[in-house]
């Protein structure tokens, strides 16, 4: 029964905290939870089908609740909270709350985690690899309906924003060349 | 008139979304698209959920649960569990200081199983230690000798079935409830008859945040438990009677609440957990995972169902003729009044002029099952909407000809009865549903999105249709009523602001946007909120039978009205009016745009500045409690007014299903529903999105399966949810029409489309493989297996016949 215990490093959100003595079997769900207390990251169903606890590892989206908190130890995690600027998070953190696509709330932090990969990587996602793409994170409240208009939502506002960007360059390049 | 303003499913997000700044949220009144005032902090994770509570020196508790479904307890020996290190207090039934058992309705279910246990996953003991692995490793060191015997999970053994060779399962009986409703010439029948049965399985209510809580024991021997909940007051209750503590020495607050669905009406570790802190002179905190979730809350009841329906051969309906048998399962918990709404409802939203209904729930080994969305409704819209269809095609007429030929109309009889309440806009509902355009046809393989890719030729698209019909509030004679109070204070920067008390459970379907919004609509203040819930107030009642905005909302409005009552006379008075005037101040005095205006006296004062000076002379605080009409329990034969009023939903259903993979795909959904004065658009249509979405996970893919009493899939590997992939976008329209006995005119919405959405993609899928389905959910080899599978639990008679001649 006694597990080994381990110390490391690990770094969320740009902070790095020393996990003291976390079972080796620990997954990096429950060492964020309840060693660092950082409880945005939400256990639902510890067996990485839900993404409520969705973290990017190294810039990748995985569920923490499947990952060996230890084998995380060399990477950067990012939660909900440490999503970069600049990105799509504050438009969809903003489209979430606007559109509706939130009532219990306790998928929102995964599915904006998750929402924000997708748009990342993919800012013109199409609504069938938008339904695709985040079928691992289950709501239990919305049916999904607002959650999709939030996302159609805050792609739009990158697309005005990415268009604005351009814009923008095209004038200071404009300027330079003057 | 007919809401168009929502016809646009998507529309009423979009256009709130568009007319609406982000400054604005949460800021509206009545009627429009108000945002949740708890939205931001959910979404940047920094929302207190039950399970994310932490108090320095909290222990971490854990429940040891019966691996077997029925057993007697020989031994519990905790004595190698409390010499371990870290382990600060074992408990188990030797040492409930109050009533040993506890329960909604009867108190038949033990805090822990003392000499035997009833079903898999049964409570028997409890441990706190100084972290989770030392609480895991006491529930490894516990001794518990059982001797498992042979469980009773067959229920037609103990109603209507063979002659039972079984011990009894509990000492109060096995019969939770029996109803029998005999209407108008029971014995009386048409000319075509059609018989068909159904069996269902057990839906979980699979809200994402498990059950959790965290006990601090007090000073004055109480104890505080801040939990997630349904129905503070009745936890409250039955906690105080288990602790032998008076009820005001346990004072809850509801934390953060991830969902609830029915699931969270029962109490499950509320008493373990204060037990746990009283003992140990610690706070306390207990989270169960998923598995433990899932065997640890009652679901909603499987059944079985025998339905026998005839009709004139115009397809006028003659009689109807149900058994219902709901499995409760080991204890009462809502048992007995989920079996009133299915009998009542087994008819379903029809006139029929001769029914026998007959319904009962029984115990059993299997899990407990209790309230989830719909409440023993959408066990019968699944039967009487399948029959409509079978009697349709036995008569030869289109099926919604069949419907409409046949529907209730306010002041109808129904068979209880009771005269159906009105509005009850049933047919617009059918005939929107029945306009809306359909999606256009498969045109290729059906991808069951990255799981499989069948031929198309194997592709069969399927429509169906549904009507369902839901009481909304409590029923039967219940005393239900909701106590709010309202203050008027200044906030922080000394403008004036609502402040609203309940102990209504906010579990995610947004009473505290609706509390807010209806303070603002009584108080004409821009600000209010909504405190959290707890106990130091009066009862709000559960938030379930999709009561609380009306009810809830009723005792807002009530006491927002009162407060301002107090604010005009007091007004009044220091306008020097006549005393007449402050006795009734809202014949002089009003509300209007930010000011208490006063025309006839030619005053006009500013709000802040009135609400300013009226609390000078004391506080501004007003307290309501809200009933609504009362209704009769039933009576031997099933007869009295027993529903306050009812929501009508009607969905139609497109479906595609690969006939050689068994796989099947819900194309669309389109839903129309009698929804009253709509409070919130943004709010409505996230109810009426979620509540479709559930009733199709309980058509195609959920099911908790039981075999021999042990529960086979307690997990999310083991059992489905729809995902983004697998519920398309719901066309939705509203029906817009008062409800006249309802604050606003409000109607509950969220139950009455889980109990459509079921029974309209069981129609679909029949209507695309022409088989007859008997089992919910469908499972791929129901649609692939041999065909005739239907059980021995046959219980009115042969099936499936159409009799010509007899009148």
């Amino acid at each position: 029964m006694t597990a080994t215990r381990l110390s490391y490093p690990l770094t969320v959100d740009g902070v790095t905290w020393r996990v003291r003595d976390a079972p080796l079997t620990a997954s990096l769900l429950t060492v964020l939870r309840e060693q660092l207390g950082i409880t945005s990251v939400k256990d639902a169903c510890e067996q990485g089908r839900c993404g409520s606890c969705s973290v990017l590892l190294d810039g990748t989206l995985v569920t923490a609740c499947t990952v060996l908190a230890a084998d995380a130890s060399e990477c950067r995690v990012t939660t909900v909270a440490g999503l970069p600027a600049g990105g799509p998070a504050d438009a969809v953190r903003r489209a979430f709350a606007e559109a509706g696509a939130v009532q219990c709330g306790f998928c929102a932090p995964g599915f904006v985690v998750a929402v924000t990969d997708l748009l990342t990587r993919r800012p013109s996602a199409g609504e069938e690899e938008i339904r695709t793409g985040l079928a691992g994170n289950i709501c239990r409240c919305t049916g999904y309906g607002r959650i999709l208009a939030a996302i159609r939502a805050a792609a739009a506002a990158g697309a005005t924003a990415a268009a604005g960007e351009v814009a923008a360059g095209e004038t200071t390049a404009g300027e330079a060349a003057r | 008139m007919t809401g168009q303003t929502g016809a646009g499913q998507t529309g009423a997000g979009q256009t709130g979304a568009g007319q609406t700044g982000a400054g604005q949220t949460g800021a509206g009144p009545v009627g429009t698209a108000a945002r949740r005032p708890d939205g931001p902090a959910k979404i940047a994770g920094t929302f207190p959920y039950a399970g994310d509570l932490r108090v320095p020196g909290a222990l971490v508790a854990a429940v040891l649960r019966s691996p077997h479904p029925a057993a007697r307890i020989a031994r519990v020996d905790t004595a190698a569990a409390r010499a371990l290190p870290g382990v600060a207090a074992v408990v188990t039934a030797a040492d409930v200081p109050g009533a040993q058992t506890y329960g909604l309705i009867v108190p038949d279910q033990p805090v822990f199983a003392r000499d035997v246990v009833r079903y898999h996953g049964e409570p028997v003991a409890a441990v706190a230690a100084v972290d989770a692995t030392a609480a895991l490793a006491a529930l490894a060191a516990m001794d518990v000798e059982y001797e498992p015997t042979p469980p009773l999970t067959d229920p037609t053994l103990v109603w209507d079935g063979a002659p039972r060779d079984h011990p009894p399962v509990h000492p109060d009986g096995d019969v939770f409830g029996e109803i029998h409703i005999s209407h108008g010439d029971p014995d009386a029948h048409g000319p075509v008859a059609v018989s068909g049965h159904y069996v269902l399985g057990i839906q979980d209510q699979a809200f994402l945040a498990p059950e959790a809580a965290l006990a601090v024991p007090a000073a004055d021997g109480g104890v505080d438990v801040a939990l997630a909940t349904q129905w503070l007051h009745s936890d409250r209750e039955q906690m105080a009677a288990c602790l032998g503590l008076p009820e005001e020495k346990v004072r809850l607050t509801l934390a953060g609440v991830g969902g609830a669905f029915g699931g969270r009406e029962d109490v499950t570790l509320q008493v373990h957990v204060a037990l746990l802190a009283l003992r140990t002179g610690a706070p306390v905190r207990l989270s169960y995972g998923r598995t433990e979730s899932m065997l640890g809350h009652p679901h909603r009841h499987p059944a079985r169902l025998s339905y026998r329906h005839t009709a004139t051969r115009d397809g006028e309906l003659v009689s109807v003729t149900a058994r219902l048998l709901l499995d409760g399962g080991a204890y009462a918990s809502s048992s007995p009044a989920v079996l009133v709404n299915a009998v009542t409802h087994a008819a379903g939203p029809y006139r029929v002029p001769n029914a026998r209904l007959d319904g009962a729930t029984v115990r059993t080994n299997n899990p407990p099952c209790g309230a989830m969305r719909g409440f023993g409704v959408p066990q019968a819209a699944i039967g009487h909407e399948a029959q409509l269809d079978r009697l349709a095609d036995a008569l030869g007429l289109d099926r919604l000809e069949l419907r409409r030929r046949n529907l209730a109309q306010p002041g109808d009889v129904l068979p209880t009865g009771q005269h159906l309440p009105g509005p009850f806009p049933l047919r617009e509902a059918l005939e929107i549903v029945a306009a809306r355009p359909l999606p256009p046809p498969p045109s290729g393989p059906v991808e069951a999105r990255a799981e499989a890719r069948a031929e198309a030729r194997a592709v069969r698209r399927g429509v169906g249709y549904a009507l369902a019909f839901k009481n909304l509030l409590f029923s039967a004679g219940f005393d239900d009523y909701s106590t709010a109070a309202v203050h008027l204070e200044l906030g922080p920067d000394g403008e004036p602001i609502a402040v609203v008390r309940s102990a209504a459970a906010e579990v995610g379907q947004g009473f505290v946007t609706v509390a807010g919004q209806i303070a603002r609509t009584e108080t004409g203040l821009s600000a209010a909120v909504v405190t959290p819930a707890d106990t130091s107030i009066g009862s709000a009642g559960s938030t379930s039978a999709s009561r609380q905005t009306w009810m809830s909302g009723g005792a807002v409005r009530g006491a927002a009205r009162r407060v301002v009552d107090e604010l005009l006379a007091r007004t009044a008075r220091r306008l020097g009016l006549p005393a007449a005037v402050a006795r009734e101040p809202r014949r002089m005095l009003a509300i209007i745009d930010g000011e208490i205006v006063a025309p006839e006296a030619g005053a006009r004062v500013p709000l802040s500045r009135a609400v300013r000076e009226a609390l000078a002379e004391g506080p501004l605080v007003a307290e309501e409690v809200f009933r609504h009409r009362a209704t009769q329990p039933l009576d031997a034969r099933g007869q009295g007014d027993v529903h306050v009023a009812f929501a009508a939903a009607a969905h139609r259903a497109v479906v595609d299903v690969d006939v050689e993979l068994g796989l099947v795909r819900v194309v669309a959904m389109a839903l129309a529903q009698d929804v009253g004065t709509v409070v919130n658009p943004l709010a409505l249509t996230g109810q009426v999105e979620g509540g479709t979405a559930q009733g199709l996970g309980w058509a195609v893919m959920e099911e908790l399966v039981v075999e021999r009493g042990v529960v086979v899939n307690p997990t999310f590997n083991g059992y489905l949810l729809p995902t983004f992939a697998d519920v398309p976008d719901l066309d939705f329209t509203p029906i817009e029409i008062p409800q006249p006995d309802a604050p606003y005119g409000v109607k509950g919405v969220g139950e009455a489309p889980t109990c459509s959405a079921t029974p309209a993609i069981l129609a679909a899928v029949r209507d695309a493989v022409g088989r007859d389905l008997f089992h919910i959910p469908i499972r791929p080899w129901d649609l692939v297996g041999p065909r005739d599978l239907v059980g021995p639990w046959d219980l009115v008679g042969p099936r499936d016949r159409v009799e010509e001649g007899a009148a």
